[in-house]
């Protein structure tokens, strides 16, 4: 009797026609596409992208060049010298991340003592083959620092929302 | 009006024939390219996704850029590659699938060469089709390709019996192999189109029709995951896109061919009806059009749904199943034929 079910349900074809049914039906469901240049997904406040350097508020910039970051780094991304200034203050003369050893982990971030070293919204960057002679894929000091002044207000923000759960 | 036919028949013959040949060719090669944007945009759609809408307004460029792109690539002629049959095969491929369209009847009379073999020389262009392929495989030298050539002849051997016999089927009932009077055949409205008396020649037709193009869940000729890419994988450029205008120039073919024999061709469906007269204003290519859309979206739909059958598994359906049903069919066809039975058979 199970075999002759079996065929009477295979000739009707009624499987198929189930299937046919289901992507029919989705045929008709609102699509998921994101339309990227023009639409783009929500960014988490702990969106962990291109790194930036902050300044405390009267423009002192936060790196006392602990090292915990370059410590903790899994891809020893980071290389830092640094000696006191000449206020006697202890700061970095040399603060690289490597972009292309960096594997945004984010362990930089919540190493620092100072919340000097964080990381941005920023994920539409690019390099290329030749910048390896140029040296665009470090991030230098500098670059850190202007990331840092651009994006601070947005920083700040994202800080404050994720500090409860710290 | 009457100066166009003048001078259309003032042109030497030769033109003429050039002429009628772009008229049904045009047509076709703007569907096909049409269709493949089809096929994206609906596969897209059954898979939450939106398919191309980049180059022009909602996407509607990307065949044209696609076709732009395939012309400007390299075709690549594989080192030990037999050169001449290399380059013939997306010929012979392609050859069939635009000759069938000679004895296709668009409308009442509306036709290129209007034969009484029809039925036959199109099961004879179907099947020269395969001859494209197998060379292709043979010519690419090469063990894929070689592979998938060999899967789709004996696929396509396999089908074309079960699909031979569903047309046996229409040729009792009709009583004809030219194609308009098997369109002729079905007048009197929705109920008196072959696809009734011949439900499961029906069927079998069209499924056979897919598995003859290579279509999924057929295509294990070009399946991805196992050959690569089957018979073409050495071809590149034209020779390439001369494959897939083949592949989809016979599905719109066979999709045509099913609306022909099964529903009605040109006729409307609503002959004999209340509402005939309210439809008397559609031509009858309309109503073709129409229902061979609705085939060619069967295709796209099969696609978007069905994983690729097992190879044995083809040829039992093909041997075991088809055949059997079709035989059986025949003869039921047949006494129905012979003792008038049923409303159809007058």
């Amino acid at each position: 009797m199970k075999t002759v079910v079996h065929y009477i349900r295979s000739l009707f074809l009624l499987e198929l026609f189930k299937g046919m049914s289901v992507t029919g039906r989705y045929l008709f469901k609102k699509k998921f596409t994101l339309n990227y240049p023009e639409q783009k997904a929500p960014v988490s406040p702990r969106f962990r992208g291109l790194h930036a350097q902050r300044r405390y508020a009267n423009g002192e910039e936060r790196c006392i060049a602990c090292k915990l970051c370059e410590a903790v780094c899994p891809a020893n991304a980071i290389t830092i010298e640094a000696e006191p200034r000449e206020d006697g203050s202890r700061r970095t003369t040399r603060y690289d991340i490597d972009l292309f050893k960096c594997i945004f982990c984010g362990f930089c971030e919540e190493s620092c003592p100072v919340d000097a070293i964080v990381e941005t919204r920023l994920y539409e960057y690019h390099f290329e083959d030749t910048d390896k002679k140029t040296g665009a894929y470090i991030m230098t000091k500098e670059k850190l620092l202007a990331m840092g002044d651009k994006y601070e207000a947005q920083l700040a923000e994202d800080l404050a929302a994720q500090a409860k759960y710290r | 009006m009457d100066f166009l036919i003048g001078l259309y028949d003032s042109l030497p013959v030769a033109i003429q024939i050039i002429l009628k040949i772009v008229v049904i060719m045009g047509p076709l090669m703007v569907l096909v390219a049409y269709y493949t944007y089809a096929e994206r945009k609906v596969i897209g759609y059954m898979q939450i996704r939106l398919g191309p809408n980049r180059v022009g307004p909602k996407g509607w460029g990307q065949p044209i850029a696609d076709a732009v792109k395939l012309m400007f690539k390299e075709i690549v002629l594989p080192t030990h590659a037999d050169k001449i049959l290399f380059l013939i095969a997306p010929l012979l491929s392609i050859g069939p699938a635009l000759a069938a369209w000679a004895v296709f009847p668009f409308d009442t009379g509306l036709v290129l060469s209007d034969i009484n073999a029809g039925l036959l020389y199109l099961l004879a262009m179907t099947s020269i089709g395969v001859y494209g392929v197998i060379i292709a495989g043979w010519a690419s030298n090469s063990k894929y390709a070689f592979l998938g050539s060999i899967r789709c002849a004996a696929q396509i051997v396999s089908y074309e019996i079960a699909m031979g016999f569903a047309l046996v089927g229409v040729l009792i009932v009709a009583g004809s192999l030219n194609l308009g009077q098997i369109v002729e055949g079905q007048s009197g409205g929705f109920w008196n189109w072959y696809w009734l008396p011949l439900l499961p020649l029906f069927v079998v037709y069209f499924i056979s029709g897919v598995a003859e193009t290579n279509r999924a869940p057929f295509d294990v000729a070009e399946g991805e995951s196992e050959i690569v890419a089957g018979f073409h994988v050495d071809y590149s450029g034209m020779a390439f896109a001369v494959f897939f205008l083949a592949e989809y120039a016979n599905m719109i073919l066979i999709s045509a061919l099913t609306a022909l024999m099964f529903l009605g061709g040109w006729l409307s469906p609503f002959q004999g009806t209340f509402m005939e007269s309210w439809f008397a204003w559609v031509p009858g290519i309309i109503w073709l059009v129409a229902k061979t859309f609705v085939f060619m979206f069967l295709f796209l739909w099969f696609r978007a749904t069905f994983p690729r059958y097992r190879y044995d598994q083809i040829m039992r359906l093909g041997w075991k199943i088809f055949i059997p049903i079709t035989i059986v069919w025949i003869v039921v066809a047949g006494a129905m034929q012979v003792y008038d039975i049923g409303p159809w058979y007058q």
